[in-house]
């Protein structure tokens, strides 16, 4: 009778439970060999930053994937993320006790702000395609990175502080505290994220994007990728639809941020973090584990975050296996000659396959 | 006084960044495509010098030519091995590509050379230029820069008028199957663009670090980045618009950090980058370019 039922389903079910399912096996290996204490402090330490990258690589997969446009921001949209919902912690830290609560309330704000952030963002840059558009993801990237590092506020008996690009300019009464200190960043954020928290949020990021790109505004998400102009003669509306999606993906990398932001005690926006080295980080994941899979995403994110750890001489080649990985993947799926080979050896695979039938 | 000083500043800046827009704009204009290995490829004309004169002491013309040879034959190997077989390909897998080969000279330079910051001797010593009775001084560095782009542009528009290689370039800008069919070499005239282009990075590179005297791998992704602003904001594919737009952007730049806030002037430049792509994509000497079904 299940077994009917599971044939009943078609392949896009199928594939979602078959994610959801190596996520949750993930999660559960993952906590025995914690609990079993077979798992070093090193690894348990990459756990949440593992699950912080392939959540924005899910989130960066919908828009490079599925809209087909090439975002190199998102980490941008993660550094709103962090921000917001670090700047939300510390603002109701003392008022709300409850941690888990607390942590809700900082992704939520996390995620509607960056939401909010690539709202605005994508009107103008989705006007523009390809090289345009991915330029100018990257100068907004920059831009909120140079604005975090300007911002001061401070909070004390007489009320809240801002200033810009001088934080001298706020005398802070001996009561008060620094919210967010210029370049300094946010300090003392209460370490709320926890490898569940990690988990759930991939959780209902999958569930998400999954619901989307499988419902009608998904359909007409792919139809603008493939083909712009056939799609807006059907009547597509191409705006609201490229909108919707680098929304959702912004949201989604700001979840990232927000996990990222509560995992260390200070976040600040510095090159390395929030940086262009962090959107192509992200990048990567996405191509090598293949563009619209969002299981591939997860599963790239994890080994790339691993295997430099595990062996540790690779360590400094990181970035250079990165950029490897890049080049390999476009010219191994583009190239004449690679498509040629590819052919040969499915060729041939076929005739062995043939013949152990016969 | 301080206003000429930074417009001095400013149109200085604005000819290196016209120098590298000029790479930008002839690739874009050829192989429509964003080269984001551009900005990379300065920086490794800048190590070349530094290694050679800093570290050799050859003489500083001497280095800067060989600088120029290192960063054209990569410039070519760069084209023939990461973006030729992907002629055929979308968009989005060359610039994918682009940025990897990006991302790879700097980690490679991280690699070879280490992270810190090395202290680049300038490769011109020419006494500043007192003018107004000693109350402006141009430096020998700007002068050279400035008179550099200028010299520059002028050749290279030249070079695109009165040779046959530089006709087939526009010709291949123009449409590249129908210059094909007209006999012109598709690939070696891709191959000479991306050849000059590199050349003229390793050029601008030892300007700007002339200038501004600290070489780490990542120099040149900045630098990068505001050329090609600068091609956008004159007109991608244009020359002349490159030059404008370099030099207009330099002193923006420029004017942006000592008015407005010295850590905010990238953002400034970027935010001209995203008005100008919103107000007049086509920039200020671009032409407009229809788009077929």
């Amino acid at each position: 009778m299940s077994k009917m039922k599971i044939r009943s389903w078609n392949k896009n079910t199928k594939n979602q439970l078959i994610t959801f399912g190596m996520v949750i096996v993930a999660y559960l290996v993952a906590q025995l060999l914690a609990a079993t204490g077979m798992m070093s402090s090193l690894m348990q330490g990459l756990l949440v930053p593992m699950c912080t990258y392939s959540i924005v690589a899910i989130g960066l997969n919908l828009c490079v994937g599925y809209l087909g446009e090439l975002s190199i921001g998102h980490a941008g949209f993660m550094c709103v993320g962090a921000f917001f919902g670090a700047f939300s912690t510390k603002l109701l830290e003392d008022v709300i006790p409850n941690p888990t609560l607390l942590f809700v309330i900082a992704l939520l704000v996390g995620v509607l702000a960056a939401a909010l952030f690539g709202f605005v963002i994508g009107i103008p840059v989705l006007r523009l395609r390809g090289d345009y558009l991915a330029i100018v993801t990257l100068a907004f990237g920059e831009i909120i990175k140079n604005i975090v590092n300007v911002l001061y506020i401070a909070k004390d008996s007489s009320g809240f502080h801002f200033a810009l690009s001088d934080g001298n300019a706020i005398a802070l009464s001996e009561d008060g505290m620094w919210l967010i200190n210029g370049a300094k960043g946010i300090t003392k954020i209460p370490h709320l994220s926890s490898f569940t928290a990690g988990i759930i949020i991939i959780l209902i990021s999958l569930a998400l994007v999954y619901n989307l790109v499988n419902s009608r505004s998904g359909r007409a998400i792919m139809a603008i990728r493939d083909n712009r102009i056939a799609a807006e003669s059907v009547g597509i509306n191409i705006t609201k639809y490229k909108l919707l999606a680098f929304t959702i993906s912004a949201a989604i990398a700001g979840a990232g941020g927000v996990l990222y932001a509560h995992n260390l005690s200070t976040v600040t926006a510095t090159p390395a973090n929030f940086g262009y080295n962090m959107s192509i980080m992200i990048l990567v994941f996405v191509v090598l584990g293949g563009m619209g899979s969002f299981r591939g995403s997860i599963v790239a994110a994890v080994l790339l975050t691993l295997l430099p750890e595990v062996l540790r001489g690779l360590k400094d080649y990181r970035m250079l296996i990165y950029s490897i990985v890049l080049i390999g993947m476009m010219l191994f799926h583009w190239a004449p000659k690679c498509i040629e080979w590819r052919q040969k050896i499915a060729g041939r695979v076929q005739k062995n396959t043939k013949k152990e039938a016969a | 006084m301080d206003i000429l000083t930074y417009l001095i500043n400013g149109i200085s800046l604005g000819s290196v960044y016209a120098i590298i827009a000029l790479g930008y704009t002839m690739v874009y204009g050829i192989a429509k495509m964003l080269n984001f290995a551009h900005g990379d490829v300065i920086m490794i004309g800048c190590y070349v010098v530094f290694l050679t004169m800093s570290e050799q002491g050859l003489p500083a013309l001497l280095a800067v030519l060989l600088s120029v040879i290192v960063c054209t034959i990569l410039g070519i190997s760069i084209e023939k091995i990461a973006y030729k077989p992907l002629r055929r390909a979308t968009p989005l897998a060359v610039l994918i590509t682009a940025i990897g080969v990006s991302y790879f000279l700097q980690n490679a330079t991280l690699l070879l050379f280490g992270a810190d910051t090395k202290a680049f001797t300038s490769v011109i010593s020419l006494p500043p230029l007192k003018l107004a009775g000693g109350q402006l001084s141009v430096s020998g560095t700007t002068i050279v820069t400035v008179s550099a782009c200028v010299l520059i542009m002028i050749a290279l528009m030249l070079f695109i008028k009165k040779t046959k290689a530089g006709q087939a370039m526009l010709a291949v800008s123009e449409d590249k199957d129908a210059a094909q069919l007209m006999g012109v070499n598709v690939n070696a005239t891709i191959s000479l663009t991306f050849a000059i282009g590199s050349g003229l990075a390793a050029i601008a590179g030892v300007l700007f670090c002339s200038a501004y005297p600290t070489l780490t791998p990542y120099t040149g992704s900045m630098p990068g980045i505001k050329a090609f602003t600068a091609a956008v904001f004159g007109g991608i594919g244009s020359i002349p618009g490159a030059f404008i737009g370099g030099i207009l952007l330099g002193i923006i730049e420029i004017l942006g950090r000592a008015y407005i806030s010295s850590q905010l002037s990238d953002a400034i430049v970027f935010a001209v980058l995203i008005i100008v792509l919103l107000v007049k994509p086509t920039g200020i000497l671009g032409k407009k370019l229809h788009e077929k079904v």
